[in-house]
């Protein structure tokens, strides 16, 4: 064997989506058997780069990449994941790809089912007329069950499994193939429970002993301590630093994944008061069950007329506080808006009380992709408040009121800038950017008294952002709109808001003036971190 | 069984899944004693109609394997099998070697029109069966224009069935020739009833043939595309492939179906046989207790008995008890309708049940983990 060459070596890697550079000048190596964890906040990057090395179709069609990497000292040219599979390379993505209805060992051998000899039929149409052998699949599956190290029963219907063993099915699959040497796994621990993660973190280990290299993504700092060997930091499409396990620290991690020019960006110094101010929304123990963004236990006053932000690491549970209030994911807890205790789980009550989200999903939950822009800005309002509407009969048949809409629309086109044809335009025809700013005109046309939005500038360019940002202060200031603002640009947070409230592991970390320096934002992020740490090591 | 809250839940389960099958016990139930048949009677049509019908029905099974629903376009298979049945009659070949060669003619019509149908199914994905079933009359179309202006014009024809006139076929082809010669081929009779020994034999066969097949490679890959084409994608699976397969499959043996159920019949409605055919054997299949993503061997005989007990006491039942014979022409296509819309209405909302079930599980969990 020669240990001299690297099992993956990347060389220069780039790539750009249409202009949009998201990968630059990417440069790292894996010896046999390293775990190498990669973290970076969402839009980092990461996936992309899984997807370069996993030869998704995606990649190709939108032009290829740049640069080059070695598997075992060979050039990989990969035009499907079929191709990157032969190769010898594994990947569990956050999307389990499981049939519910096959058991634990058809899903491992699935499509590489063992056969009996071949019959008359099979010599007569083909040999996918083979009778297979459940036998032989069942030994090859127990082996690499084997090879993981778990507790899984082979005849289990995956339908009636607990999350964790489906995780592990995927990554037994991934093994049973011959000459598996590197495994990928995308967020792996994000669906699972404390315990679960932590026999998956135990396994982990043992698979790199065995020599299989794996590259572990993932949002938990403390996991990549427990595991990796080397840590890549990747902000930006670049990565910011290639650290070594023993030679650092969680704090240094995350501020070498949040800490864009630590010391640069001035606050919100404009140093409203707003101690003095009321509260118009009292969260109490709120808990949301939205996936890899787990709301535990929080509590906070919103005062009438500011603008909160919330920070933190991703997949803390800060989106899951908006997306749980306004009745998208399984929410409990109490919550008072303006001495109405909130109807958890029901959206429509949220938005006829004066309650409006902008959500993180815009292609998802925020627009009507094949709809017209002025259908798109009005539509939640005509359903919910009844505007843009001519009542007809003594409103007994209400009528859309075609000239309101349009004018509606046309004003928030004017007003944000969103660049369009004319307002019949249909919204998937808007760059993301714009379609943003439409998301937002859809809020203001429902003239909220708090306004969630979460996410606002995520994956769009400099201008639309400061767009977006002066938007949201022009309908605080003007309109006297309390803003929730969610994002993970903490720079963002700083220079809108007037308190921001960082999240940790689904609670309240701290919440701190806007004006604070971003040192002692970071401190806190980093702070949660080292909780974590000891919360793992009792 | 832990005690019982749990059992009482189980059994409305049970009860719940099998409400179709249950239902139609109770009404053949009622309609065997108010027909005033007698046991004998009953017993001997019975056996003629699970030999006559089970074939047609057992030749839904493999699309439904694949996740494409229940195949209407098996009418296709049903006219191709027919166009067998014109030519050796039209050629004077009778009796067993007769209905070989019918199966031989129908088959490679069948595989062109599963193809075809297939690769029309491909581009329907998540609607097959609507598809499927207009696919139907569409190649209804085709076949009249085939059977009733090809036939003695292009092709040639030249004994009685044609028409006078010269081109087209007759309303009805007298199919002496083939006359129940698969019933009693092997003749049996068991304290008066006769028993079609050699046709049960056939449809053991394809029952054998139907088990074998789901333990192939291709049988795996179809329940694979059945579940969840991406995920059977993704391992490499030829999704679009195994789906036309399946189709073929399916039309090939609603071929060799049709031509058993017509030496049954003994005459061929040119243009109507196969029209309700399709509707008739989903229903049965459904009665059965399939459902539209799940169907096995025992559906299809419980399901023939079931549905065909109804359309044979109905009328009788109907007439003894209204004075209305018609009454039970009514109920059949009413019920076959009903049945069909129930268990797709029935599958829905199971689906919706299944995603609430998982949600509800998700919050408990979580307030476990708290």
């Amino acid at each position: 064997m020669d240990n001299m060459t690297p099992v993956l070596e990347v060389k220069n890697i780039s790539k750009d989506f249409f202009g949009n550079q998201v990968l630059k000048n990417i440069n790292f190596s894996m010896e046999k058997g390293e775990i190498l964890g990669l973290v970076g906040e969402n839009g980092a990057g990461k996936s992309t780069l899984m997807k370069i090395l996993f030869g998704m179709n995606e990649i190709a069609e939108t032009g290829g990449y740049g640069g080059s990497f070695f598997l075992d000292g060979k050039e990989a040219k990969f035009t499907s994941p079929f191709d990157a599979l032969d190769a010898g390379i594994g990947m569990v993505h956050q999307e389990f790809s499981l049939l519910p209805d096959f058991t634990t060992t058809e899903n491992i051998v699935l499509n590489r089912e063992d056969r009996k000899k071949s019959s008359v039929l099979s010599d007569i149409f083909g040999n996918r007329l083979d009778t297979i052998d459940r036998k032989a699949m069942e030994k090859n599956a127990i082996e690499a069950i084997n090879k993981l190290g778990v507790d899984l029963d082979e005849d289990m219907l995956v339908s009636q499994m607990p999350v964790g063993h489906k995780e592990f099915t995927e990554i037994s699959r991934e093994l049973s193939r011959v000459g598996m040497k590197l495994l990928i796994l995308d967020e792996p621990t994000a669906v699972l429970t404390e315990s679960e993660a932590e026999t998956l973190l135990m396994t982990m280990k043992k698979l790199s002993r065995g020599g299989i290299s794996i590259i572990f993504i993932t949002h938990r700092l403390h996991e990549i301590m427990e595991v990796c060997d080397k840590i890549l930091v990747m902000r930006d499409g670049v990565i910011v630093s290639n650290l070594d396990k023993d030679k650092t620290s969680i704090p240094e991690i995350t501020k070498a994944m949040v800490g864009r020019e630590v010391k640069g960006g001035e606050g919100n110094k404009e140093g409203r008061d707003i101690e003095k101010l009321p509260d118009v929304m009292k969260i109490e123990h709120l808990w949301v069950n939205m996936p890899g963004e787990i709301v535990r236990d929080f509590s906070i006053s919103v005062k009438k007329g500011e603008i909160l932000g919330i920070g933190g690491l991703a997949g803390q549970g800060k989106l899951g506080i908006p997306n749980g209030i306004m009745g998208l994911y399984p929410a409990g807890g109490k919550v008072t808006f303006e001495d109405k205790e909130v109807k958890l789980n029901n959206p429509d009550w949220c938005i006829k009380n004066g309650l409006a989200f902008v959500s993180e999903d815009r292609r998802g939950v925020g627009l009507l992709l094949d709809e017209s822009l002025e259908w798109n800005v009005t539509f939640t309002a005509m359903q919910a408040q009844n505007k843009y509407l001519k009542p007809i009969l003594g409103g007994l048949i209400k009528w859309r009121d075609q000239k309101a809409i349009e004018e509606a629309t046309n004003k928030y086109i004017k007003e944000l800038q969103i660049k369009c044809t004319s307002s019949k335009q249909k919204a998937k025809a808007l760059s993301g950017g714009n379609q943003q700013k439409v998301c937002l005109a859809k809020a203001f046309a429902l003239e909220p008294k708090l306004l969630f939005v979460s996410e606002p500038t995520r994956g769009i360019d400099v201008g639309a952002k400061a767009l977006v940002l002066e938007a949201l202060k022009k309908a605080n200031k003007e309109n006297g709109t309390t803003i929730v603002m969610v994002s993970s640009e903490l720079e963002e947070l700083r220079s809108i808001c007037d308190r921001i409230a960082i999240i940790t592991d689904g609670k309240v970390e701290g919440i701190l003036p806007a004006s604070s320096s971003s040192e002692e934002f970071g401190a806190l992020m980093i702070s949660a971190g080292k909780a974590l740490k000891k919360e793992t090591e009792k | 069984m832990k005690g019982n809250l749990l059992s009482g839940k189980k059994a409305g389960t049970f009860l719940l899944n099998n409400m179709v099958p249950i239902m139609f016990i109770v009404i053949g139930g009622i309609g065997i004693v108010f027909s005033g048949f007698s046991g004998t009677a009953i017993m001997n049509e019975m056996m003629t109609r699970l030999s006559r019908n089970s074939f047609l029905v057992i030749s839904l099974l493999i699309p439904i394997m694949a996740g494409m629903g229940l195949n209407f376009g098996m009418t296709l298979g049903a006219m191709a099998g027919q166009i067998g049945l014109i030519f050796i009659t039209e050629w004077g070949i009778v009796g067993i070697p007769g209905m070989v060669l019918a199966a031989i003619i129908s088959t490679p019509i069948s595989i062109l029109l599963g193809w075809w149908c297939g690769k029309i199914l491909n581009l329907a994905k998540g609607r097959e069966m609507v598809t499927s079933y207009i696919i139907g009359f569409f190649v209804n179309g085709i076949y009249q224009l085939v059977v009733l202006f090809m036939m003695g014009s292009i092709i040639p024809i030249k004994s009685e069935i044609l028409l006078p006139r010269g081109y087209g076929i007759r309303n009805t082809v007298n199919l002496i020739g083939i006359r129940k010669c698969l019933d009693n081929l092997i003749p049996l009779k068991i304290a008066g009833v006769s028993i079609p020994l050699a046709t049960f034999i056939l449809i053991a066969l394809l029952c054998v043939f139907i088990l074998w097949f789901k333990k192939t490679k291709l049988g795996q890959d179809m329940r694979a595309v059945g579940q969840d084409m991406e995920v059977a994608r993704e391992a490499g699976i030829k999704v679009e492939e195994t789906r036309i397969i399946s189709i073929i499959i399916s039309t090939v043996l609603a071929g060799y179906g049709m031509i058993i159920y017509l030496q049954n019949m003994g005459t061929l409605n040119t243009y109507n046989s196969h029209n309700q055919i399709g509707m008739f054997s989903a229903a049965a299949l459904l009665v059965g207790g399939a459902s539209v993503d799940k169907a096995n061997i025992r559906n299809v005989f419980l399901g023939v008995i079931l549905f065909h007990l109804m359309f044979y006491v109905a009328p009788y039942a109907g007439k003894n008890l209204i004075g209305e014979a018609q009454l039970g022409e009514y109920f059949r296509v009413f019920v076959s309708y009903g049945v069909i819309t129930l268990a797709l209405v029935m599958y829905e909302m199971r689906k919706k049940r299944e995603g609430r079930e998982k949600g509800e599980m998700l919050a408990e969990a979580q307030k476990e983990a708290k």
